[in-house]
């Protein structure tokens, strides 16, 4: 274990959602290099507080990069530069002595910010409610091994369904669209047997709430490079066929009735 | 019995039945409640974890309006998500013996005799509906080649009965609970409260009447009434300060309600996990979990020499001591985690411990890696390899793992009944926030099984029963003068945490207070111990209310104060903890006193005073908290002297 010296943060202070938004500088003398990158904004923190100086709001809480809660651009990077790694997993020992970091929220229309770095990004659970689940009421559910599912495709849904809804993508998307976050939730649930029967109407609907929060994906490709669990822009094809076809698909129901 | 009376408010209401008969008997004798009748009842569920979530959703399905609280930013956030390894389920389908009886006695065995009987019973009884419902939800489990389920062995079993998701089974257990609560709420059948943290609950007229809230964002505090509340609200292991509870995991809700009145069972009653990445600086916030799964493929060692400052891969193979597998041949590195961690404290006292800091022990793949290859360990285990890697800095695939046990779960809680309702009646307590399931010490992949079976299979069940009655029954609005009151009392609470202007800080005070606890009310703890802790806590908590300080105000985000009443309500648990450690004289599962031993070490229930829950009784102060006991009767098992040899 060593320590840093002389850490140099640019970090951006909002009192509130309404409120004018400024960076401010502050050092931070010495940091252990074993220290987490938010350890070193505890520290900065403590340090704020015995100067009876307001602490930097942050989201944070499991701090092994499974919750999502933890944000931040650092550097202009959703968290941070290391590939595949949420901010809460970031540690000191990428960084130097006398490192000057710019500490910012995420930044996206959808995402309002609440105060400092702390944003509002519920507009997700409103994708979800509008079709991002498998509709299976307690109690009626068959016995587990009824329902085969080849390995591969357990497997693909797995790894859409890793993603934990930081909002690394939307942030890093020029755009501010949400195509990986609502396509992965899409995938997960569209390739698996169980989700085959809302499959169209799953997509119609989480798209279309997507598309009234969020802005339109215009193939960038930043938001796999910024995910932390590294989810596959693959999953915005699944969801733009599924669209496709969920448009021809309901079209002829509704042509039907 | 010692030191202790028999409470009449402590009555299990376990049906009349043989065990096994107990859960049907309850399920044809229960009352219910019309399905036009249930919008009639509003039911506040509190946390949105695997029992929150999966109770919000099943209660909203049946027609209740439910009303959920979360103090994260979305209910997908709540810890569950974090949980590693898997969820147990009796489904037996590996043929190798396993059945509703042996999950049963497993874990009561593994609980050490000191669970209830009925509810372990009912909970193994309900596993097997779980994996089917989880299923039919999506719960991208791990397969097999054919599309069947795959299974794999958790420490205390000697079957293979854990369902797993790669390592993020949590995740997407949760994740699953969490998309049928989201279902309901755009429904419009749950409404859903976030950044909105419980400050109190309120009890008119002998019944749980609602909760009083505080908003994260501006400090509104107000009041919230229902015919039913439950609290699913986690337990209280970052008591320790540091542990693998994540960073906002708190006592609040359970130790408010028992503030008024619920009983708090066996605080002294915690899990400290063997699996853990071991404390590397000064300024550590909290501690990371390595699934205990882990323990299937990687071998537990340290040096035979004390002070062996040579790299694991220069220690040759005779110089190695695998400590389990010596100890414990028949069970190995799958030993349970109360006995998995006090192995390796006592490695490392006796200066054997790996590292930098020589904190650790090894947890080593390379027999894996060459027996499987590293393509299946990596297909096994690589999004927690990956995590070890980013944390610690070294890479697992080449050098051994090193861990070390933290606080990471606690089994004691908030008293309940068999129909999971506390000492106040109206007022439930779910999952990991109650005391019911696990007795002494928890067996892996039981928690998650315990947070869904409450809320899909339990609460759902036993509200209906405590509901049919006060149909018709008006229920105190939040205009009655003990909701104001309680509003009232909050306010000062949190406005006191500004005005106090001292010098330290809650996260100053937090660390304090978990040195204590670790040292004195951890992994061993013994009478002289327990006694001091018990004099350094007052004194310390008397500074902290003297000498807090919370800059910024009461009416924006303020994490500072959030902290400081999450605090505050810690250092009284801690007191608590550390009376109920030093009133339980004997040693079981997670609470191991040094005076209670075998000359092997193992730990020496004393089932003829002690086979009993501890619940404790509120009355204005935790030094001079009432014990009062529940008895506990083992008629399915017989008690017997918990071996793993």
């Amino acid at each position: 274990m060593s320590h840093l010296s002389d850490i140099k943060l640019k970090i951006w202070r909002q009192s509130g959602p309404d409120e004018p938004g400024r960076f401010e500088h502050y050092l931070v003398p010495s940091i252990s290099d074993e220290a987490s990158f938010l350890e070193m904004l505890d520290v900065l923190n403590e340090q704020l507080i015995s100067e009876e100086r307001e602490p930097v709001v942050f989201d944070h809480d499991c701090r092994e990069g499974i919750c999502g809660t933890c944000s931040l651009m650092i550097d202009g990077q959703a968290h941070g530069p290391q590939k595949g790694t949420a901010t809460c997993q970031l540690h000191m020992r990428q960084y130097r002595s006398g490192a000057e970091i710019t500490v910012e929220p995420f930044r996206a229309a959808a995402f309002p910010l609440l105060k400092d770095l702390m944003v509002d990004r519920s507009a997700f659970d409103r994708i979800v409610e509008s079709g991002g689940y498998i509709t299976a009421e307690t109690g009626g559910a068959p016995d587990a091994n009824l329902i085969l599912v080849p390995k591969p495709v357990a497997d693909a849904a797995m790894d859409a369904a890793a993603c934990i809804g930081c909002g690394a993508c939307v942030a890093a998307c020029p755009n501010g669209a949400a195509n990986l976050f609502t396509g992965a939730k899409l995938t997960h649930l569209n390739v698996l047997p169980q989700g085959q029967p809302e499959r169209y109407k799953r997509a119609e609907a989480m798209v279309e709430t997507m598309d009234s929060y969020f802005g339109s994906c215009t193939n960038h490709g930043e938001c796999e490079a910024a995910c932390p669990k590294e989810i596959s822009i693959d999953v915005i094809a699944t969801l733009n066929q599924d669209y496709r076809k969920a448009k021809f698909a309901n079209r002829k129901t509704m042509a039907r009735a | 019995m010692t030191t202790a009376q028999i409470h009449d408010k402590l009555r299990s209401k376990s049906p009349d039945a043989a065990v096994p008969e107990m859960w049907e008997t309850f399920k044809s004798d229960m009352k219910l409640v019309n399905p036009n009748n249930k919008r009639k009842f509003k039911i506040i569920v509190v946390g949105t974890g695997l029992a929150g979530a999966s109770a919000a959703a099943t209660l909203a399905e049946l027609g209740y309006q439910v009303e959920a609280f979360t103090f994260h930013d979305s209910p997908r956030r709540a810890h569950s998500i974090a949980a590693q390894g898997g969820i147990n389920g009796a489904k037996n389908y590996k043929g190798d013996g396993d059945s509703v009886h042996r999950l049963f006695y497993d874990t009561v065995k593994g609980g050490d005799f000191r669970a209830r009987e009925s509810n372990v019973h009912r909970l193994a009884e309900n596993s097997v509906d779980i994996i089917d419902q989880m299923v039919a939800q999506g719960v991208p489990f791990a397969r097999e080649y054919g599309g069947l389920l795959d299974n794999r062995s958790f420490g205390g079993a000697q079957v293979s009965r854990t369902f797993y998701a790669r390592g993020q089974t949590g995740q997407q257990l949760l994740l699953g609970a969490y998309q049928q609560m989201e279902r309901q709420v755009g429904l419009g059948n749950i409404k859903l409260w976030n950044r909105v943290e419980l400050v109190d609950t309120v009890t008119i007229d002998g019944r749980c009447a609602g909760i009083v809230t505080r908003d994260l964002i501006n400090g509104e505090v107000r009041s919230h009434s229902a015919h039913a509340v439950v609290l699913c609200t986690g337990g209280y292991g970052n008591v320790f300060f540091l542990s693998t509870n994540a960073m906002a995991c708190n006592v609040t809700a359970a130790w408010r309600a028992h503030r008024n009145g619920a009983f708090f069972a066996n605080p002294c009653y915690t899990q400290i996990h063997p699996t853990c990445i071991p404390q590397a600086d000064e300024t550590q916030s909290k501690l990371t979990l390595m699934s205990e799964s882990l323990r299937n493929d990687g071998r537990v060692w340290v040096p035979k020499a004390v002070g062996d400052e040579r790299a694991a891969a220069d220690i040759p193979e005779d110089e190695r001591d695998y400590y389990l597998e010596r100890l414990y041949p028949s069970f190995g590195n799958l030993a349970p985690r109360d006995i998995s961690s006090r192995a390796a404290k006592r490695a490392v006292d006796q200066g054997r411990g790996v590292g930098p800091l020589k904190n650790g022990v090894y947890l080593d793949f390379s027999d894996a890696i060459g027996r499987l290859g590293k393509d299946t360990v990596e297909e096994r285990y690589g999004n927690l390899f990956q995590m070890y890697e980013r944390i610690a800095g070294e890479d697992p695939y080449s050098v051994p793992m090193r861990i070390y046990p933290a606080s990471h779960y606690t089994m004691g809680g908030l008293w309940v009944d068999y129909e999971l309702m506390t000492t106040i009646p109206g007022l439930y307590a779910a999952g990991e926030a109650n005391f019911s399931d696990h007795g002494a010490n928890r067996l892996g992949a039981s928690a998650l099984m315990q947070g869904l079976s409450d809320g899909y299979f339990v609460l759902p069940y036993t509200i209906g029963n405590y509901l049919a009655p006060m149909l018709g029954k008006a229920v105190p609005g939040v205009d009655h003068p003990e909701f104001k009151a309680a509003e009232t009392a909050a306010r000062q609470r949190f406005q006191g945490y500004l005005d106090i202007k001292g010098t330290r800080s809650p996260d100053h005070f937090h660390r304090e207070l978990g040195h204590i606890i670790w040292d004195y009310c951890g992994m061993e703890r013994n009478q002289q111990g327990l006694e001091k802790a018990l004099s350094e806590l007052p004194a310390l908590y008397d500074e902290f209310k003297k000498d807090l300080r919370v800059t910024g105000n009461g009416e924006s985000v303020n994490q500072t104060l959030e902290k400081a009443g999450r605090v505050d309500d810690f250092f009284q648990l801690g007191m608590l903890m550390c009376r109920d450690a030093l009133e339980r004289n004997e040693s079981c599962g997670g609470h191991f006193r040094s005076e209670y031993q075998d000359d092997e070490g193992e730990a020496v229930r004393d089932d003829e005073n002690f086979a009993h829950v501890a619940a404790w009784e509120w009355n204005g102060d935790p030094m001079s908290s009432v014990r009062n006991v529940e008895p506990l009767d083992f008629t399915a098992t017989h008690l017997a002297t918990r071996s793993y040899k």
